[in-house]
């Protein structure tokens, strides 16, 4: 059973399934896409059951690729990315669930496009996040550009074209930026004598502090605009808004989680010193992404703006877990990462039903819904108090981590980011209070509630917001090890934190 | 008085460059005594049968290279480095990377000979005018055309050229480097002025290209003055020693350095030499803009490969300043200018400006082989890498232009191409691909390229031009997502714009391309490693 080689596995059902989807008539594109993400789903299942929980890379997998550049194919997954990799094959098909009909309206370029874009972005997204290869790396992270540009430009409100384009500028100049910095390692194993790409000999090599602050600039900058973070966040508010919420949610929830498993794999791992030397500006443009995103958030209109602003906020505290450099901060901003997947994908799709009925993505134009959809407006409800961070819901666990990693490092710091919790307030409930309370306009009267589908799709969503908000320890324990590691190269010791109680828990399992 | 010597040439090793001159002139002779009727297929197929013929020749030179009995012959340089030999009295050199950049020359004379002979997309007639003598909106044009009159001089012009271009880069001295020059040089301004539409605009482009290409000769015969006066030799062996041993006169050699550059320089369309790529591009028959786009940069950045490294290798410290500014600028102004083109010929002229600086970039790259890690890519292996990747690139990508077209040809104006994704997903995803080739977008061949030329000009140190590079990259990839854009997510202008459905020949050059795209960007190993086993220039 373990000596299949698993994570190629991975990689290669959505993407043989994408290939199918195109070639197949588009009558057969739902079940198909429905069917080949489900099986992607199991395989990651099957991929976390193998996981042991000491740490460390696994199930890897290394061929030799192009031999004169010292590139191979190699897979392998730790705590962060077996986390990441399930937070996407279980989105992956919720999406397409949700997108059932939407993309066959007039004006959508047709569910055969958006299905074998979806499990072609999934694909690439999976190999991103096993990637063990630095030029493999590189690679795939481009290479989800031109699913995600399509997904983009085909689907969605009218001015999509534009706000296609502007997301893959963005993007592109940032991986080419990175490019750089990939080169540069390589070049640095080579003056040292033996010139590779594998993440395992780069992270052995010693390089001099000026040229790893070279190195961090040009991952950071590229990680930092995936991510995204202030100042070059710019793009993700149009995106948001032009895109279809199904798209969103393959975005925001799942790329741009490549932006933070970004730095923490390769500006943590690979360059610890410079990452250090950068903190007090990481940490800087962390609290303005916070504060900026939640204040820009309240004063948005457009719903799915507001949506993706937040989104801004939220990757603050991620990367202030990250920068701050304790195992509290660390863990948090994993958690988080799976938390923020959960809890936005939930909005994001929540809010493209509301969309869908009401016809427009205005919150002044909307009003009153809660008396006629009752349920929609109860999930819209769970998942904004889950952004602005209610106990009880799981980005609470993640948030209060960084806050008090935050503290740790700097009270100040902490003082300016817990401010984030009263904005949250601010945008989510106040958005909440203008589409849904109230006396309902006479354009909303009418709408139907969520369906038998639409429930089926947010309910594993809303599910896993309440169960790992009681009960992050499943969580935690793939994460502390990750953590352990991590910062013990950076050259951090401290203890990892334990929310629940059972500390035996954490060593139980497999040997 | 030397008494002269009988030169000794090695019809083996020199066959790829006797078949297709040999084929050239009896193209001529075809043209002279064949019926007006029979030309055209008569031409072709010998055209196409020589290239064959020739490519046969070169794999059987690297075979015998590669073999056991090539070190008895005396055929193995320098420990196994480098291979080949000396012929016609050293005037001439088969190595490893001239053979390689044969083997390139002729695969890509092949496809552009194949878009040559293309007849579907025009109502039966060739991309080249009736009668090039009769002037523009004559009768006598007239009358040429409604007799569907082909120029079928345009096959041994092609060879001609070829000719040259093969020539360039084994030429082993300044004299013989310079006659190849002309050779390659004369056909395609010929070449470029036979369009049978817009006829106005291919002769300027013509009578442009030759007024600046013979201008920038001057300067190339100039620099092989002062460099013989330095160094008292042609031969780039001996001009090798002159500068590793000569410290006196090295201003001459400087200004030779440069003249000789200018010459280059302007064959591969470097900034500041680039103003004729756009109009000459534009004006030339679709057909001749792919051959030549592709051909004369291999050509050119062989004999500069050869030049600088060979000839002025020991003396790098010196050439390599100006190369860094001349690649930077090269890349920004290819770049910057690309965004701001309406026409796509246009633009992907620009586009090839700004390849030329990445090009530069793996040239500046060169280290000595001492500072190289075992495994590590070196910059003649980058250089001969990117060279390839980029000549299928630009011979598929003009192919796709050849098809796309309204009732005055073809349409270029990239109003036009608004939204050919809905009419023809499958040119207009061609046509993407090759885009996103260029822009260096990972798992095409473009992005293997870039990461080889970027990472032996880091590992030389020149880590401003790699930024520049970089910053360069991100301009021009706007450009080609704005065309990616227009042809998928625009409303066409009017009726929009059609596609003539090729023959065989077309589609088979617009398939390799895409093919040799895709392969050389998910499993370049192969060629990289082809390319590591040219070895070494021999001197």
């Amino acid at each position: 059973m373990t000596d299949l080689p698993w994570l190629t596995i991975l990689v290669l059902v959505p993407l043989v399934g994408a290939v199918a989807t195109a070639l197949a008539p588009s009558s057969l594109s739902r079940n198909l896409g429905l069917a080949t993400s489900g099986l992607a789903l199991l395989v990651g299942v099957l991929v976390a059951t193998q996981y042991q929980l000491d740490g460390g890379m696994q199930l890897t997998e290394t061929h030799a690729w192009i031999e004169a550049l010292g590139v191979h194919w190699a897979l392998g997954v730790d705590g962060l990315g077996l986390l990441m990799v399930l937070l996407t094959v279980v989105l992956v098909p919720l999406v397409i669930l949700a997108s059932w009909r939407e993309a066959d309206e007039p004006g959508n370029g047709g569910v055969k496009g958006f299905v074998a874009w979806a499990l072609a972005l999934e694909a690439m997204s999976l190999a991103v996040f096993t990637a063990t290869d630095v030029f493999l790396f590189y690679v795939v992270f481009e290479a989800t550009l031109i699913p995600a540009y399509f997904l983009i430009g085909g689907f969605g409100r009218e001015g999509r074209g534009r706000a296609a384009t502007k997301f893959l500028i963005y993007q592109l100049a940032g991986g080419l930026v990175m490019l750089a910095s990939v080169i540069g390692l390589y070049v640095v194993s080579a003056d040292q004598g033996a010139p590779t790409f594998l993440l395992s000999e780069l992270a052995a090599l010693e390089i001099d502090p000026v040229t790893q602050r070279w190195l961090f600039l040009g991952f950071f900058i590229a990680f930092a605009i995936k991510a995204p973070m202030f100042p070059v966040h710019t793009w993700l508010a149009d995106t948001t808004e032009k895109a279809t919420t199904g798209t969103s949610v393959l975005l925001v929830c799942v790329l741009d989680k490549i932006g933070t498993f970004g730095m923490l794999r390769f500006c943590l791992g690979l360059l610890p010193d410079a990452s250090q030397w950068a903190t007090p500006v990481v940490v800087a443009l962390a609290l303005v992404s916070i504060v900026y995103g939640a204040l820009v958030a309240i004063g948005q209109d457009d719903l799915l703006r507001l949506i993706g602003l937040t989104s801004l906020s939220h990757f603050g505290f991620i990367v202030l877990g990250i920068f701050v450099f304790s195992s509290q901060g660390a863990a948090g901003s994993i958690l988080y990462m799976v938390n923020h997947g959960i809890g936005t994908a939930a909005l994001f799709l929540v809010a493209g039903f509301l969309v869908r009925r009401t016809g427009t993505a205005s919150i002044s134009a909307m009003g009153g819904v809660e008396k006629a959809a009752p349920v929609l407006a109860g999930i819209l409800l769970v998942a904004a108090l889950a952004a602005c961070g209610l106990p009880g819901l799981s980005p609470f666990v993640s948030e209060m981590l960084v806050l008090i990693a935050a503290f740790n490092h700097a009270w100040w710091v902490g003082v300016i980011a817990v401010t984030a919790i009263v904005l949250a307030a601010v945008y989510a409930l106040w958005a909440y209070q203008r589409t849904m309370t109230g006396p309902p306009r006479p354009e909303v009267e009418a709408i139907a509630d969520l369906d038998a589908r639409e429930v089926g799709t947010l309910a594993p969503l809303v599910l896993g917001l309440v169960l790992f908000g009681f009960f992050p320890m499943p969580l935690l324990d793939v994460i502390n090890p990750h953590v352990t590691d991590t910062l013990s190269h950076v050259g951090v010791t401290d203890e990892p934190p334990v929310v629940t109680t059972e500390p035996a828990a954490v060593e139980g399992g497999h040997q | 008085m030397t008494e002269f010597v009988k030169p000794d040439v090695a019809y083996f090793e020199l066959w790829p460059l006797l078949v297709v001159f040999g084929v050239a002139c009896l193209g001529v002779v075809v043209e002279a005594f064949a019926p007006r009727s029979a030309r055209y297929i008569t031409q072709a197929l010998l055209t196409l049968a020589g290239l064959v013929a020739a490519m046969a020749g070169v794999v059987m030179i690297g075979l015998r290279f590669a073999g056991d009995g090539a070190a008895e012959d005396g055929l193995v340089h320098g420990d196994g480095a480098a291979y080949g030999l000396l012929s016609i009295g050293g005037t001439i050199v088969v190595d490893g990377p001239t053979l390689f950049l044969w083997g390139l020359l002729l695969v890509f004379g092949f496809l552009g000979a194949l878009l040559f002979a293309e007849r579907h997309l025009d109502g039966g007639v060739s991309a080249f005018a009736g009668q090039a003598a009769a002037l523009p909106g004559t009768d006598a044009e007239r009358e040429a055309s409604t007799r569907g009159l082909d120029h079928t001089e345009v096959y041994p012009l092609l060879m001609f050229a070829l000719f040259g271009m093969m020539l360039f880069p084994a030429a082993n001295d300044l004299l013989t480097m310079f006659v190849a020059l002309e050779i390659l040089s004369l056909p395609l301004y010929l070449l470029c002025g036979l369009a049978r539409r817009r006829r106005l605009l291919s002769q300027e482009a013509a009578l442009k290209y030759f007024l600046l290409g013979a201008f920038s000769s001057g300067f190339f015969l100039y620099g092989a003055a002062l460099v013989y006066g330095f160094a008292g030799s042609m031969e780039f062996g001996a001009i090798n020693e002159a500068v590793r041993n000569d410290a006196a006169n090295s201003g001459m050699l400087l200004v030779g350095i440069g003249l000789l550059s200018v010459g280059l320089l302007f064959k591969v369309g470097a900034a500041p030499f680039q103003a004729w790529t756009p109009d000459v591009y534009q004006g030339a028959p679709t057909p001749v803009t792919a051959f030549m786009a592709a051909g004369t940069k291999v050509a050119a950045f062989g004999a500069m490969l050869r030049l600088f490294y060979v000839a002025f290798g020991a003396d790098r410290w010196s050439w390599q300043p100006m190369m860094w500014v001349i690649a930077v600028l090269t890349m920004l102004v290819g770049a910057v200018l690309a965004i701001t083109q309406t026409d796509v010929k246009r633009l992907l002229a620009y586009s090839s400006v700004a390849h030329t600086g990445f090009i530069l970039t793996g040239l500046l790259g060169v280290q000595a082989t001492a500072d190289l890690a075992v495994g590590e890519i070196s910059s003649l292996q980058a250089v001969l890498f990117y060279l390839a990747t980029y000549g299928f690139s630009t011979l598929g990508a003009f192919a796709v232009v050849s098809l796309v077209r309204d009732s005055g040809g073809e349409a270029t104006a990239l109003t036009r191409w608004a939204g050919l994704g809905k009419e023809s997903p499958v040119v207009a995803g061609v046509f993407a691909f090759f885009l996103l080739a260029m822009a260096g977008i990972p798992l095409t061949s473009g992005f293997v390229g870039k990461l080889a030329v970027f990472s032996v000009a880091l590992a030389a140190g020149a880590w401003p031009v790699v930024v520049f590079a970089v910053l360069a990259s991100i301009v021009a990839a706007f450009l080609y997502i704005r065309v990616i854009k227009a042809m998928y997510f625009d409303e066409p202008v009017g009726d929009g714009p059609t596609v003539a459905y090729p023959s065989v020949l077309t589609a088979t050059t617009i398939a390799i391309g895409a093919a040799a795209t895709l392969m050389l960007g998910v499993l370049p190993g192969p060629l990289l490693d082809l390319a590591a086993v040219a070895g070494e220039f021999i001197r």
